[in-house]
Order: structure tokens, then C-alpha cells, then sequence
């Protein structure tokens, strides 16, 4: 068997649909981690089936939740636009078209305290799994699984050989690694599962790295 | 190690234990959890599923559209009464089951069996029936280990999708996963409840997935209480010696065929059958505008 019985019963979670809410709120939550939080405002770009169908399903709801943090079993999710009132959040939802994505994607952008902003687009595939397919200029394929690195540094000579012998260091095996960069010698990020829990301190280390310009680590919780 | 319905009920009749006995065991293997975190999973997402069945029987619970507000509420007060036609214990099943889709419906916390759409059915079924016979704690959750490892040999060989295999592979899974914990917790064989998850089958091959107004609230939560029903019937034809004629395999492969062969419009994609009538595209029109 390679079926899990907690596929067959389970997950638990807010209803009604686990790719228009649960899915949806966990792709937020995933693309919060990403973003930062130190963020004013979030615009929810919605497209295919989350265009047409966001309301009757609590989309809105659980992508709000989700960049507020809210995990995708618990019943704050249904309150979350008055969650985010307290927080000082604002957020607003538009339909686009997104070529080439699933039916179930969304463009979240997030509006850094900063002046800069992020965005980040995503689909929920079913089931609950997401998949992050692309952060800034960047493509990806983050699907949240495993504990996941998502580093930004200059395009230079030793900077990936760096960031994997501070995971060696720390005993942390690499399970897959993608680089991508938007033109020889600039920005690049730099994508890494790996097979164990990543520490704040191994974060904290892999910013001390040349040439690293922010690093952001995913735990996967067990949901 | 099993991978079909004939190697799981060999390996349980070989070994005289029950079905859970042997879902355990693979499923300790594959997850590298011990017994206790198992079974402390399996409690975990119990409780949700109780906590479900009774959310809506006393407060209508707001629905999107309200298509669905209030009927677990109604279903549960007409299970009280003396003129049902099929008695207090079938109708409080009902009940249940309604309540838990209701719940879904209002974003509540539900625990999937195997989906959202169809999470009524077996703790509608393992709830009350744990009730009619006393079930002890551990015998409960034993049949929900059943019900969850007959749904993941589905899974493995089959799918339990709506867009891929319609109403057949949610509600109908979900009934067929029931009536298996139903067998076990009536003391019933392995064998039977094998047969009575296909004459399950049987009764589901060709249901579209067809929801209104692309909610899951009708016809979901009805199928919901139906195949709750449907369940407890075929695990007493089983119960009385029924013997299917095709075995559990083959008519999980029916069902994959049928799923596969419906067209899109019959399957989550709110096109055909009562998604389709004029009275469900003005629901429609009335909450998206």
C-alpha cells in the first residue's frame, strides 16, 4: 500500500471545499512565509475557477486567513476579515486571467511596509496540496511538503556552494535545490527542500552568507 | 503487505483477525507511526467527526444561498417523533449526516471521509451505530481504521475524485467505507463486509456529480443522508449471507470505467444534470449575480 489511511479519512479541516478554502487558505498562508510579514495590504488577483466561484466557496475567507496566518483547520478562518481589522491589514480581490495556470489559481501582492511589494502566484491542485508556481520574476514549483528554503541572492561565484555548507554544518540534508536568476550576475533565488526540521539559527546563519539577500524557511506543520 | 481487497481479506482470513488487524499493520509500516499514534490520530479526527454530526441538529447553520439552512435541525426533530415511516434510528442517521454537511456548507470544521462533499457518511454511520451497540472506544476506532483502509485501497486503485470519477467516487466511497466499519462493529466477518462494500458499489455506479450552483450543498448533503442509509442496508444484506457475485476488485474497476466514461459536464463541473435545470442556474444567477 502506499495510501496513508489519513488520506482516506482526513484532512481536517473548515469546509466547504478543500481546494476552494482549504487549499486556498494553506497557498496564502505558504505565500505569507515567502512575502515576509511586515505588510499593510494584500490585493488577491483571482483567476478560472476562483474568479467565478470565490464567494459561494469562502475563497475570499480562507486567502485572507491564510495571509494572516490562520491554519486551514481552524475556525478562525470564517472571521477573518475582522482578524485582519485588528491587525491593521487591508486586502482587496479582482479577477484576472492568468495563462496557462489551473483553474484554481490566485496572484497574491503583497504591499510591504517598506514601499516595495511581493507578489506571488499559486494554484490549489486539489485535495489541499498547493503548488507555488512563481515568486516575484522567479519561477517555481514549491509545493510545501517538505521543509522548503526560499533564498534570494546575487547571481555570484560560491554563493550556492556557501548555502549547502551551511546546511551540511548543521546536518541538514538537501533533498532538491533549483536556482533561477533574472539575468547573469543579478538578482537569483535559490529554492531548497530539505529532508529535516530548518532551525531559526540555521536561518539566521544562511543570512550571514555573501551575497545573500533574504532567506525564508516554510515548516511544514502537519496538516 | 496488501494491495487489492482479495490480498487484504486473504491476509485477514489466513491470520483469523479482523480487517483492522491488518489495515494497522500496513499502515505502521507506511507511516513509520507507532500503534498509539495511530489510534491517537484516528481519535483525533473522530472527535471532529462527532463534533460535526451534532453541530446543526439544534441551530440552523448559514449556508451561502441558505440552500441547505436548517434541515439537519428538521430532520433531527421529525427522528423524534412517532409517524416516520422508517423509524426514529434511521431518520436520526439521516440527521447526522445532514448535519454534517450543513456544517461543511458554513465553513465549520469537518473532517474529510474520503472528501468535504462526502463527510456525513461514516461518522453519521459509525457514530450511531457505535451508539446502538455500546461500542467500546477502541472498537470504534477500529472501525473507523477499517472504513479508512478500504478507502485508501480505493484510492490507491481507483479515485475517490468528483472531477475524475463523479458522485460515485465521493458519497459513494464514502458509503462504501461506512459499511464496512458497519459490518465490523455488528460483529460481522471480514467476508462481509467485503460483500457488503459491493453491493455499496452496486448501488452508486453512474451517480454524476452535479451540484447546484457549484455548491456543495445540493444534492451533496441529500447523498450524504441516502448513502448513510444505504450503507447500514447493504452491510445487513451482507450480514445475512448475501455473497456479491463479482468481487470487490473488479467492481471498484467498474466504478473507475464509469467514472472516467461520464462526461465532463456530469462531473464537478456544474454543467449537467440538476445543475443543468433552469431552476438551479437562477439559484445561480441569485448568489453570483
Amino acid at each position: 500500500m502506499n495510501v496513508s489511511v489519513f488520506e482516506a479519512i482526513g484532512p481536517i479541516m473548515i469546509g466547504p471545499s478543500s481546494s476552494h478554502t482549504a487549499g486556498a487558505a494553506k497557498l496564502a498562508r505558504i505565500a505569507r512565509v515567502i512575502a515576509g510579514k511586515e505588510f499593510s495590504h494584500v490585493s488577491f488577483g483571482l483567476h478560472g475557477s476562483f474568479a467565478k466561484t470565490y464567494k459561494g466557496h469562502g475563497t475570499d475567507r480562507a486567502l485572507v486567513a491564510g495571509i494572516l496566518g490562520i491554519l486551514e483547520d481552524d475556525e478562525d478562518l470564517v472571521k477573518s476579515f475582522e482578524i485582519a481589522k485588528i491587525y491593521d491589514i487591508t486586502f482587496d480581490f479582482y479577477e484576472l486571467e492568468l495563462e496557462g495556470m489551473h483553474e484554481n489559481s490566485v496572484k497574491i501582492t503583497f504591499f510591504m511596509k517598506d514601499g516595495t511589494y511581493n507578489d506571488i502566484i499559486g494554484s490549489s491542485i486539489g485535495g489541499g496540496q498547493i503548488i507555488v508556481k512563481r515568486i516575484n520574476k522567479f519561477d517555481t514549483e514549491i509545493t510545501a511538503q517538505a521543509c522548503t528554503l526560499v533564498i534570494n541572492q546575487y547571481d555570484k561565484k560560491g554563493v550556492i556552494s556557501d548555502i549547502a555548507r551551511v546546511l551540511a554544518n548543521n546536518n541538514i540534508n538537501i533533498g532538491i535545490m533549483k536556482v533561477n536568476r533574472t539575468a547573469k550576475g543579478e538578482m537569483a533565488c535559490c529554492i531548497i527542500e530539505t529532508d529535516s526540521i530548518i532551525t531559526s539559527e540555521v536561518v539566521e546563519s544562511l543570512k550571514e552568507v555573501n551575497n545573500v539577500i533574504s532567506v525564508h524557511s516554510i515548516i511544514i506543520t502537519d496538516k | 503487505m496488501y494491495n487489492n481487497f482479495d490480498e487484504l481479506l486473504e491476509l485477514a482470513t489466513i491470520r483469523n483477525v479482523s480487517l483492522s488487524q491488518i489495515i494497522l499493520e500496513a499502515e505502521m509500516k507506511l507511516s513509520d507511526l507507532s500503534e498509539s499514534q495511530i489510534y491517537e490520530k484516528l481519535e483525533l479526527n473522530y472527535n471532529v467527526m462527532l463534533e460535526s454530526t451534532r453541530k446543526a441538529l439544534h441551530t440552523p447553520l448559514v449556508t451561502p444561498g441558505a440552500l441547505i439552512q436548517g434541515i439537519s435541525m428538521d430532520q433531527y426533530n421529525y427522528s423524534k417523533g412517532e409517524n416516520s415511516i422508517c423509524g426514529s434510528f434511521i431518520n436520526s442517521v439521516m440527521a447526522r449526516a445532514l448535519s454534517c454537511s450543513e456544517t461543511n456548507a458554513s465553513m465549520g470544521r469537518v473532517c474529510a471521509a474520503p472528501t468535504a462533499g462526502a463527510c456525513g457518511i461514516v461518522p453519521a454511520v459509525v457514530s450511531s451505530l457505535s451508539d446502538k451497540y455500546n461500542s467500546s472506544k477502541k472498537e470504534v476506532l477500529d472501525a473507523l481504521l477499517t472504513a479508512s483502509g478500504v478507502g485508501a485501497v480505493i484510492m490507491q486503485n481507483a479515485t475517490v475524485s468528483g472531477a475524475e470519477g463523479a458522485c460515485q467516487a465521493e458519497t459513494g466511497v464514502g458509503a462504501t467505507m461506512a459499511t464496512a466499519a458497519a459490518v465490523q462493529l455488528a460483529g460481522g466477518t471480514p467476508d462481509m463486509a467485503i460483500n457488503a462494500c459491493c453491493f455499496v458499489l452496486m448501488n452508486v455506479l453512474g451517480l454524476v456529480c452535479d451540484p447546484v450552483a457549484g455548491l456543495v450543498q445540493v444534492p451533496c448533503a441529500q447523498r450524504n443522508a441516502i448513502q448513510s442509509i444505504n450503507a447500514m442496508l447493504c452491510a445487513d444484506l451482507a450480514m445475512a449471507g448475501m455473497k456479491s457475485v463479482v468481487p470487490l476488485d473488479q467492481m471498484v474497476d467498474a466504478m473507475h470505467k464509469v467514472g472516467k466514461a461520464l462526461p465532463p459536464s456530469l462531473k464537478e463541473t456544474s454543467i449537467g444534470g440538476m445543475a443543468g435545470t433552469e431552476a438551479a442556474k437562477e439559484i445561480s444567477r441569485r448568489i453570483f449575480g
